[in-house]
């Protein structure tokens, strides 16, 4: 019979005890799972959707919602800039790309965004089926909106004015879809790409009257769509992504724009880091907490433990009158809080899996799902930290059983 | 064969034993008779190799307990040559009859070998209880795979320490029955102590404190 086999046995012997255990571990393990995988997940879609992108020129405002409309798709857009301008930014000698975006309307809460044939070349994107928009009103669209609204080539739809309702449709000119990307694992699996002139074509003057007295004032007012402006002729767009030739460029670049033009500049790596820093607060406290829940858990495992010993006293020195030596009786003891803490630790990474599926699933925003099927090898320390707890707590059991007497509690039998 | 000589144990100045010497036949049956305090557990666990002596010999089978063995090989002598059975039962409570059986078996170094746990189970007339946990044992039970414990390796020497002390007269012929008949079934040397006089009839050897 092997020793581990002995120690699960007693484990087992009482249930409640290493239930309430297992549970105590489990919750600290799994609030620590979550918070790793999820923050991971977020600071990597933060990472990967802005990996190439140096600079996000806007019109004024905040610059981390400037970074969040143009980058993330999860805000609001500060306004529009002057087509005339962003594209005399663009010929700046710094600029090795410059990306236009028109944002402000949406079909089932997933955004359209009018660009042209630089945005493929920005996220190296390519087709899974048909071909890229080459006409106004066709439209290319990200694996996760193919998959989620069953659309596929040849299919029309509608788009709404604003970036989340879907009440204000655009009726005169219905999208058509040319094409459907491969998943990309980023924010352009839930975009629908077309080119600027279907935005500017579908806000012209006679089309806005067509938008339904329910429309969104929100939307409106922050959600803007890039237009034509009436005042001056002049066409308008909400963004422009900005790639630098040189590393060079990061201190100049956005203090010209900042300075010499009524426009914004915004840092993507800067802003993404301020984001992160501002959810990080919350993830440190979140992290004090199930840190203090796994102090709870190894006192909790080590009265238990130290409990059970002195039950088994005369259990352990049978052990030894049957030939077991005092390294075995240490073993023993120690395998069962290592046991206890693994398990718990274990089921803790599963909880932590399910309840970030679970909060994924609920959430709004398609573009910053989280997801609980996220592998990471960081958990393996989750489970080394939950075997270090375990030896922890048994160690000054196992070391009492280790140099008790045997003839002593025999004889007092 | 067992031997003890010279053997003196202290537990402090006023609280000393020196045990005179004996010498045990193999498969023989022996008496260890004294009233209670007088040293008899001392000797018993100094023999068994669970409390070292302050100086003397104890050698079973030309093994010197305590001069040639360390610490762990003597507790894996003692788990393969020696088979004690207590006054109580005493088998750990979370695993079955067979299991209680099987770490006797384990803790000796030894393969688990279930044809000698149906064995001797069966020659105790308890084999129908193999699966069964201690609290589903009588006490009458619970004596018999205490005994089985206690012979499963065939040890060279079975103890029984005060086995009958608790036990009617009916009882206390019963256990003793089944301890020699087990002593000879193993070809084990018996050695019983107790303070209970009613079991002097019993033996022809007796080792008097």
């Amino acid at each position: 019979m092997r020793l581990i086999t002995i120690s699960w046995k007693n484990l087992l012997s009482n249930p409640l005890t290493f239930l309430l255990n297992c549970l105590l571990i489990s919750f600290g393990v799994g609030i620590l799972t979550l918070l790793l995988i999820s923050s991971t997940q977020f600071k990597d879609k933060l990472e990967n959707n802005s990996k190439d992108i140096d600079l996000v020129v806007g019109a004024k405002g905040s610059p981390l919602q400037l970074i969040l409309s143009s980058i993330y798709y999860i805000d609001f857009p500060t306004g529009n800039i002057s087509l005339t301008d962003a594209q005399e930014l663009a010929r700046n000698p710094m600029v090795k790309r410059a990306v236009p975006l028109g944002l402000g309307d949406n079909y089932n809460g997933f955004r359209i965004v009018g660009t042209d044939t630089s945005f493929i070349n920005l996220y190296d994107l390519s087709l899974a089926k048909g071909n890229y928009w080459s006409k106004e009103f066709e439209v290319t669209i990200g694996a996760s909106v193919s998959s989620s609204l069953n659309l596929k080539v040849g299919d029309k739809f509608f788009g709404s004015h604003g970036l989340t309702s879907d009440q204000d449709e655009h009726k005169s000119h219905p999208y058509i879809v040319s094409g459907v990307l491969t998943l990309q694992g980023n924010v352009t699996d839930n975009l629908i790409l077309t080119d600027l002139s279907s935005i500017w074509s579908m806000h012209d003057e006679g089309e806005e009257s067509e938008h339904t007295s329910t429309a969104n004032s929100e939307a409106f007012s922050h959600g803007e769509a890039a237009v034509e402006s009436k005042d001056t002729g002049s066409k308008e767009i909400t963004s422009l992504l900005i790639q630098y030739y040189s590393p060079m460029s990061v201190v100049l670049f956005p203090r010209f724009v900042n300075k010499s033009t009524n426009m914004q500049a915004a840092s993507p790596a800067l802003e993404s880091a301020r984001l992160f820093s501002i959810i990080g607060i919350g993830i440190d406290t979140l992290k004090w907490f199930a840190g203090f829940i796994m102090f709870i858990a190894t006192v909790s495992v080590f009265v238990s433990v130290y409990n059970s010993l002195k039950e088994r006293k005369y259990d352990l020195a049978v052990m030894r009158i049957m030939g077991a030596s005092k390294e075995k009786i240490f073993l023993i003891i120690i395998m069962e809080g290592v046991l206890l803490t693994c398990i718990g630790s274990i089921a803790g990474i599963l909880l932590g899996h399910f309840l970030l599926e679970v909060i994924g699933n609920s959430q709004g925003v398609t573009q910053t799902r989280l997801t609980g099927v996220y592998l990471m090898f960081d958990e393996i320390y989750l489970i080394i930290t939950g075997i270090c707890i375990g030896i922890v707590a048994a160690i000054i059991p196992a070391i009492q059983a280790y140099r008790s007497d045997i003839a002593k509690i025999i004889s007092k039998n | 064969m067992i031997s003890i000589k010279g053997v003196h144990y202290s537990y402090n100045e006023d609280n000393s034993f020196s045990f005179k010497d004996w010498v045990v036949n193999a498969g023989e049956q022996w008496l260890l008779l004294g009233n209670s305090g007088c040293g008899k557990s001392t000797l018993l666990h100094i023999i068994t190799g669970i409390l070292a002596p302050d100086k003397g010999d104890v050698v079973i089978n030309d093994t010197n307990l305590y001069h040639q063995l360390s610490n762990k090989e003597r507790d894996r002598y003692r788990g393969q040559h020696i088979g004690i059975v207590f006054q109580q039962a005493h088998l750990i409570k979370s695993f079955t009859v067979e299991e209680n059986l099987i770490m006797a078996q384990s803790f000796a170094g030894l393969p688990v070998n279930k044809t000698r746990i149906d064995e001797v189970l069966k020659s105790l007339a308890v084999h129908n209880k193999t699966k069964s946990y201690p609290n589903e044992l009588s006490q009458g039970q619970l004596q018999r795979v205490s005994i089985a414990r206690a012979v499963i390796n065939k040890p060279a020497l079975l103890i029984a320490d005060e086995p009958t002390s608790s036990l009617d007269d009916t009882n206390t012929k019963a256990v003793l029955a089944l301890l020699m008949s087990q002593s000879a079934l193993n070809q084990s040397t018996l050695v019983v102590a107790t303070h209970d006089k009613r079991v002097k009839d019993f033996f022809s050897n007796a080792y008097l404190m």
